[in-house]
């Protein structure tokens, strides 16, 4: 199987400050997997590279079938390409309908004017309908997003990453700020986006990481520290340093 | 399109206030000078609407607006000076035992236009000046690559928020400075003037031209209307409503944010220039003056004691401040005695106006369009923490902020 997203020696200093050294990662088309580490380990720089936001200063970073390098592109043309991302703190636009922000997210043409001349036809209005119906949220198609519950809006978000259709799904702390039923149907939608699509989670919290039940990769410094199940990765004992301090 | 009711209501009010204007006028109950008032008012209004899209709907201050507008009236200010005096001169060579010759023809509107910054050859810029279909061209054309230039390299660049203000205001500074220099081709401080004789219609009389120009300002402020709530109206609209709200996230979401800007200050930059094509033959002069840093932020100030982020506010605020701005400072609003002083309108009227804008940012964000909805019953829904959706699991306020 080849990978959809392959990183390989990527190397980010800020300042002087290594936040990324030397990190080799990959994942499949169709993978879930789970990113753990530290406070300051490299998780969100990590995300922010995939992304497009921040450049690396060396190493490389391909993507799809066709191997496309991401670090020419921007992040708007990243997003295109496939890759979608769900930020930690929700951020959905407050000002605007849940229905407008779904059918901002849904996968159609991007340019002024293309966007300028769309208007929705009975398919993208019945898709909102149906991404709205899956994260609970139909009842609330006319509200303003920024009424919603927190819970709410971070199943919006979700929402609105499946409406772009990405190959691959990063996903910054999903959990946080969920009440226990809400976090057990995250859990199910994550694992069930990930029977299509490439899914990648950053969590600190080690009980969504095993309900998640994937593959999880360590970060530490900036560079992978183990990678493998949940169990092999927590008797690993650089991991346990690491986590539970050198004594 | 779905036309609002909004829409509705200020198409009427816009139909009528210009059929009491025609009637007060032909009456003879309203003044040819308030009429042309009336008529620049409304082209402010689409400058208004101008910016009301780029900054109340997409979040980007411009205070450079007010120069594409200017740019707009210099454009259309240059035929109408150079066809104004060609007829002066051919009637004055007329007399002459010779025909004139092409090039003394030349040379007489060169010498007529520029002997008061002491030239007497047409610069190039003046080269489409004989054509109104080609200087009609430029009124778009020139401001619009100004826009998209300058857009292009801000935009690019990611200067946003104050930054990006700061950089329209140097850019209509420096446009002003330069055309103040009399060798800039345009006539340095002096500015064009007579724009108000409109070539070959000396016959009708500016009492009709006046009405003519307000109907067509009226007409322009409709059309201009109902194109940007089309705009606003549809997923362009979400999207630059987005960009307002979080930029970062839209590019996240695919959507070339820097596209968008760009698109959206070329656009406004041509509306407010044929709004300023519109404007100065009516007040029959400008100056590099009008391009003053000041001016742009007047509009800032119109849109936002109108309410931002509503077309109608925009237009009710540039039309409001810059009618009542005319009247205190005409001089015609009696003095206030105050016991120890008097309070002098055309002095003080600056200073209420900025108290004003102050009072609009602290205690209405939403300016005068923001009474509408307190009318219609809209605005923020008032939980205080009570629960938030019948859906299971879902916070309470309170955890919501934690």
């Amino acid at each position: 199987m080849s990978a959809l997203l392959e990183v390989s020696g990527v190397t980010v200093s800020f300042d002087g400050f290594r936040a990324i050294n030397n990190l080799t990662f990959s994942i499949g088309p169709a993978e879930l997997r789970a990113i753990i580490g530290p406070n300051g380990a490299g998780k969100s720089t990590f995300m922010d590279i995939v992304t497009g936001k921040t450049r690396p200063d060396s190493g490389s970073v391909t993507f799809g079938e066709k191997s496309v390098s991401l670090l020419k592109l921007s992040e708007a043309d990243i997003a295109r390409a496939g890759i979608g991302r769900k930020f930690q703190r929700p951020t959905v636009f407050e000002d605007q309908t849940v229905a407008e922000n779904l059918t901002l997210a849904l996968k159609a043409a991007r340019s002024p004017w293309r966007v300028l001349g769309w208007r929705a036809k009975p398919a993208d209005l019945a898709r909102v309908q149906a991404l709205a119906a899956q994260v609970g949220l139909i009842d609330h198609l006319p509200r303003k997003a920024g009424e919603l519950s927190h819970g709410q809006k971070q199943w919006l978000e979700i929402a609105m990453l499946l409406a772009q259709e990405p190959r691959l799904l990063l996903v910054d702390e999903p959990a946080a700020g969920m009440t226990l039923a809400e976090r057990e149907r995250t859990t199910a939608l994550l694992t069930e986006i990930a029977k299509t699509r490439a899914v990648v989670v950053v969590e600190h919290d080690m009980d969504f990481v095993r309900r998640l039940n994937c593959r999880v990769t360590v970060l530490h410094e900036g560079a992978v520290l183990a990678e493998g199940s949940l169990d092999h990765v927590t008797k690993n004992k650089d991991v346990i340093d690491v986590y539970l301090g050198r004594g | 399109m779905r036309i609002t009711r909004a829409t509705y209501v200020f198409l009427i009010s816009l139909i009528c206030l210009t059929l009491a204007a025609t009637v007060l006028a032909q009456a003879g109950l309203m003044s040819t000078s308030f009429v042309k008032t009336l008529g620049k008012t409304l082209c402010l209004c689409i400058a208004a609407l101008a910016m009301d899209l780029i900054w109340g709907y997409a979040g980007i201050l411009s205070l450079g607006h007010m120069a594409f507008f200017a740019l707009g009236g210099y454009m259309i200010g240059m035929w109408l000076m150079y066809a104004r005096t060609a007829e002066i001169v051919v009637a004055s060579l007329a007399n002459s035992p010779l025909p004139a010759t092409a090039a003394e023809l030349q040379q007489g509107i060169a010498s007529q236009i520029f002997g008061v910054v002491g030239a007497s050859d047409l610069p190039a810029i003046w080269g489409f000046a004989h054509s109104l279909p080609l200087q009609l061209l430029l009124v778009v054309a020139v401001p619009g690559l100004l826009a998209l230039v300058f857009g292009w390299l801000a935009f690019r660049a990611r200067v946003t928020g104050v930054y990006l203000s700061i950089l329209t205001q140097a850019m209509t500074l420096a446009l002003a400075l330069y055309l103040f220099q009399n060798d800039s081709g345009l006539r340095g401080n002096n500015g064009l003037s007579g724009l108000q004789n409109l070539p070959g219609l000396e016959a009708v009389g500016q009492d009709r031209l006046s009405l003519w120009f307000l109907w067509a300002s009226a007409l322009g402020l409709g059309l201009c209307y109902l194109g940007l709530a089309w705009i606003v109206s549809g997923k362009f609209g979400s999207v630059i409503r987005a960009i307002r709200d979080d930029e970062a996230r839209v590019r996240f979401l695919g959507y070339s944010v820097e596209s968008y800007k760009l698109v959206l200050f070329a656009l406004t930059a041509v509306i407010a220039a044929l709004a300023g094509a519109l404007y100065y033959p009516q007040a029959g002069i400008i100056n590099p003056a009008e391009l003053a840093p000041m001016a742009s932020i007047y509009l800032a100030v119109w849109v936002a004691i109108g309410g931002r982020g509503r077309l109608y506010g925009a237009v009710i605020g540039a039309a409001l401040v810059s009618l009542l701005s005319s009247w205190f400072t005409g001089g015609r609003v009696p003095s206030l005695p105050l016991g120890f002083g008097t309070l002098n309108w055309v002095d003080w009227w600056q200073v209420l106006l900025g108290l004003a804008f102050v009072g609009v940012t602290l205690f209405a964000p939403k300016g005068i369009g923001g009474l509408f909805d307190r009318l219609a019953g809209l605005g923020r829904p008032d939980r205080k923490g009570a629960p938030l959706g019948p859906d299971a699991g879902a916070l309470q306020e309170r955890e919501a902020v934690e």
